[in-house]
């Protein structure tokens, strides 16, 4: 099955404030109270790269136990995408 | 009326209730939990003050009126209670919690210790599961109440229990296309399972409506099947499964994976809990008395889903338990009889969940059929083959095979594998799973930075 755009779609809870971010040096926009994995995957098929075998993962659980969507802000500090709500302006880094 | 510190982690039901009744007796509990808001995952709310707007009907379903009853309880306690959002219990040291709270490490001492942790999805891996579109059942159902997304277009269910068909369901209510609703557990089980479901006749009925509904908007649902692989370029674009020995291809964009659940038992192991392995779950729980006094550490007390799985339900009368043991402990007088009841009512749970648990039971014989190359542990990229290969050089127990292939090593500290893992070693071996161990604890829980590590021993 061919994919439109990101991995996630939106069904519900459309009126809310947009919020502009930055994904890799890309503006991108996600709506408030979205949580990082939530705007990442409306417009990406995946969060990050495996460390050991290159492939893509797009996080598994979404309840902070996998450990599977690890991203990183622009001073490198690491953020778990599914427990970290986006904010305005956040800059967000998924490749090294 | 008493300087005794009570804390309890975790603030779904289980814990709620505890914190309720132990408020009710004039105590003053701390309340962590990793989630902003209460209400735990099986009712997991939007987030607050972001423009959320769906009722708890719409969120809930038939549960809608469980959930306002205890945020209802949460709104008349929350003066009352300290409540810790945000904190990340991740080791315990003698009387002492240790969490990360908005970045900082706390230690929060304790007199006695309430854990409400939960669970998490019960999975078995196959090939082509980390591809990006597969996620938990219980991944799948916070996308949809949390965010108000699904995980994709074209959502195949696959695993085993209850939570497959409530989570379709709710998929396809949203307006998403449920590719297909596959079970691993056969009809014949399940049938055999009815008489004890019997003691639940509301929840029982409650299933078989999902199953109906489903059914009735045109969606396959499959039982008995064996899936075999995922397949996609880029991303899962196809589950592949064996039904009647026959394959069948289910086209799909995202899959949401889930054997039942299990519990989330870290911190009472790291309190020094006793464990057992329990054969009708299939799982190693911590040891409890009938109101959830951990065998084995005094002063910690294990309530809901935690302590084995006993549904949501179950959780708050454990959690009512649990405060009552605690009350009772501290030489506190009862207000009431309340307590029989509870224990009376938990009884026919327990006899519910035997039933579930026989009609759902986790896949394990699956194991042995797993490729070599099927990726066990996502953490660490170890592979079944792996596995095999230490029990052929002689490794017969799970810490002796992490330690050699690093399965379980990981950041998740083998929660995903874990139960795998096991079955893939005792399937080579020849022997019950139970006989290979269980993967040990090791602090922190989860991750944390590094300075968060450092802290008294300094």
């Amino acid at each position: 099955m061919t994919r439109i755009a990101g991995l996630f779609r939106r069904v519900a809870e459309r009126d809310r404030r947009r919020i502009a971010f930055t994904l890799d040096g890309e503006a991108a926009e996600a709506f408030e109270g979205d949580t990082l994995l939530t705007a990442i995957l409306l417009i990406r098929d995946h969060i990050r790269i495996a460390e050991f075998t290159e492939a893509p993962r797009a996080g598994f659980c979404l309840m902070g136990a996998c450990q599977d969507c690890w991203v990183a802000d622009a001073d490198g500090r690491p953020l778990r995408a599914c427990t970290t709500t986006v904010t305005e302006g956040m800059s967000i880094v998924t490749r090294k | 009326m008493s300087d005794q510190r009570i804390v309890i982690v975790g603030a779904g039901p289980a814990g709620l209730r505890a914190a309720e009744r132990l408020v009710d007796h004039g105590l003053r509990p701390i309340l962590l939990d990793e989630a902003p808001r209460v209400g735990g995952r099986i009712y997991q709310q939007a987030p607050e003050g972001a423009g959320f707007r769906r009722n708890a009907k719409t969120l809930y379903g038939f549960e809608a009126g469980k959930a306002e009853r205890l945020f209802a309880t949460h709104a008349r306690i929350r003066d009352s209670i300290e409540h810790r959002a945000g904190a990340v219990a991740f080791d315990i040291a003698d009387d002492r919690l240790i969490a990360l709270i908005d970045g900082e490490r706390q230690e929060i001492g304790f007199d006695r210790l309430v854990l409400a942790t939960g669970a998490m999805d019960r999975v078995m891996p196959l090939p082509g599961w980390t591809l990006p579109g597969v996620f938990t059942l219980g991944a799948a159902q916070i996308a949809l109440k949390h965010q108000g997304c699904a995980i994709g277009h074209h959502v195949a269910f696959l695993g085993a229990g209850p939570l497959l068909y409530l989570a379709a369901y709710q998929y396809a209510k949203a307006g998403v296309t449920v590719a297909a609703v596959v079970s691993s557990a056969s009809l014949s089980s399940i049938a055999g399972s009815l008489p004890g479901l019997a003691a639940q006749p509301t929840t029982t009925a409650k299933g078989f409506a999902y199953i109906a509904k489903l059914r009735s908007w045109g969606i396959p649902v499959i039982g008995g099947a064996r899936p075999s692989r995922l397949l996609g370029r880029d991303t899962v674009e196809t589950l592949e499964v064996l039904v009647d020995g026959r394959i069948r291809n289910i086209d799909c964009d995202a899959v949401a994976l889930g054997y039942g659940l299990k519990s989330e038992t870290q911190l009472a192991e790291l309190c020094g809990a006793q464990f057992a392995y329990d054969r009708d779950q299939q799982q190693w729980v911590p040891e409890i008395d009938a109101y959830g006094r951990a065998i084995g550490r005094q002063g910690v007390y294990l309530a809901g889903d935690g302590a084995g799985i006993g549904g949501a339900d179950a959780a708050e009368l454990r959690g009512m338990l649990a405060a009552e043991a605690v009350l009772q402990d501290l030489g506190l007088p009862r207000r009431d009889e309340k307590a029989d009841a509870v224990l009376k009512s938990l009884q026919r749970w327990r006899q519910f969940r035997r039933a579930m648990d026989y009609g759902f039971p986790f896949p394990g014989v699956f194991a042995k059929e797993l490729p070599d190359e099927t990726v066990l542990c996502r953490c660490e990229n170890v592979t079944a083959g792996e596995v095999r290969s230490a029990a052929d050089q002689g490794l017969r127990e799970i810490n002796r095979v992490k330690a050699a292939t690093r399965l379980g090593m990981g950041r998740c500290q083998g929660r995903i594998c874990g139960a795998a893992g096991a079955e893939v070693l005792a399937a080579r071996l020849g022997v019950s799973v139970d006989s290979v161990g269980r993967l040990r604890t090791q602090p922190p829980i989860k991750p944390v930075p590094i300075a968060a590590l450092a802290g008294a021993d300094e």
